[in-house]
């Protein structure tokens, strides 16, 4: 099971930094939330990962909120997003 | 743990075990899809991975790992609040991207959306002219 631990570690930690690199440079904000929203499930299923490998239930209520603070956050953003590039084609 | 059932708890191991690492696996896929995909809308279809699948496997590992029967309704509650949730964050997403034209048209097969706005554009057209509105 540490080996499990382990594994599941490495890939986490490759998908959050893969997370982060396009919070870094996403093109557009809706990217951006997009990404953040992925980095917060990754982060779910670490806690999952720790509740399962130590077996106990302690985390369960901060997966279910981490999953409401990234629903709530990118309806917020998306509805409130508004194109500000500039646009040479249109007059 | 229990030599009595040592054979069983060895076989749910490594099931949860295996749950466990697809489901890391599913995020991985999801962090590859973010950084390789072109444009939003087939980056919003790389993300769902770990929030659903990857979650679901997630939460199948706790509940065998546990071993007791009543976490499974909580972890069921919780990964139907999270199937309930998505889909709507997604679309969202895809409104906000496709009012924002942050989309490749020319990677698109069908844009259904495309004739609805159109018709919707005309009949805001007639309604607002003056003359023939009613």
């Amino acid at each position: 099971m540490h080996i499990v631990l382990a594994v599941t570690a490495v890939i986490f930690s490759l998908a959050a930094a893969a997370a982060v690199i396009r919070i870094a440079r996403g093109p557009s904000l809706l990217d951006r939330v997009l990404a953040t929203d992925v980095l917060l499930a990754i982060l779910g299923g670490a806690l999952c990962i720790d509740m399962a490998v130590n077996r106990h239930l302690n985390n369960l209520m901060l997966v279910v909120a981490i999953s409401v603070i990234g629903f709530i956050g990118s309806v917020t953003v998306a509805r409130f997003v508004a194109d500000r590039r500039v646009k040479p084609d249109e007059s | 743990m229990n030599p009595d059932f040592s054979g069983a708890d060895a076989w749910i191991d490594l099931v949860s075990a295996v749950f466990m690492v697809v489901g890391a696996l599913m995020s991985l896929g999801a962090a590859i899809g973010l950084l390789r995909f072109p444009d939003l809308l087939s980056r919003m279809h790389a993300a769902t991975k770990p929030q659903v699948l990857g979650l679901f496997l997630l939460l199948a590992a706790i509940g065998l790992q546990l071993g007791t029967w009543w976490v499974w309704p909580v972890l069921v509650v919780a990964w139907i609040f999270q199937l309930l949730t998505v889909p709507v964050s997604a679309h969202m997403v895809g409104r906000a991207g496709y009012r924002t034209k942050h989309l490749h048209r020319e990677l698109l097969t069908a844009d259904e959306l495309d004739a609805v706005v159109q018709k919707a554009a005309a009949e805001a057209a007639l309604r607002d002219s003056p003359d023939d509105g009613r």
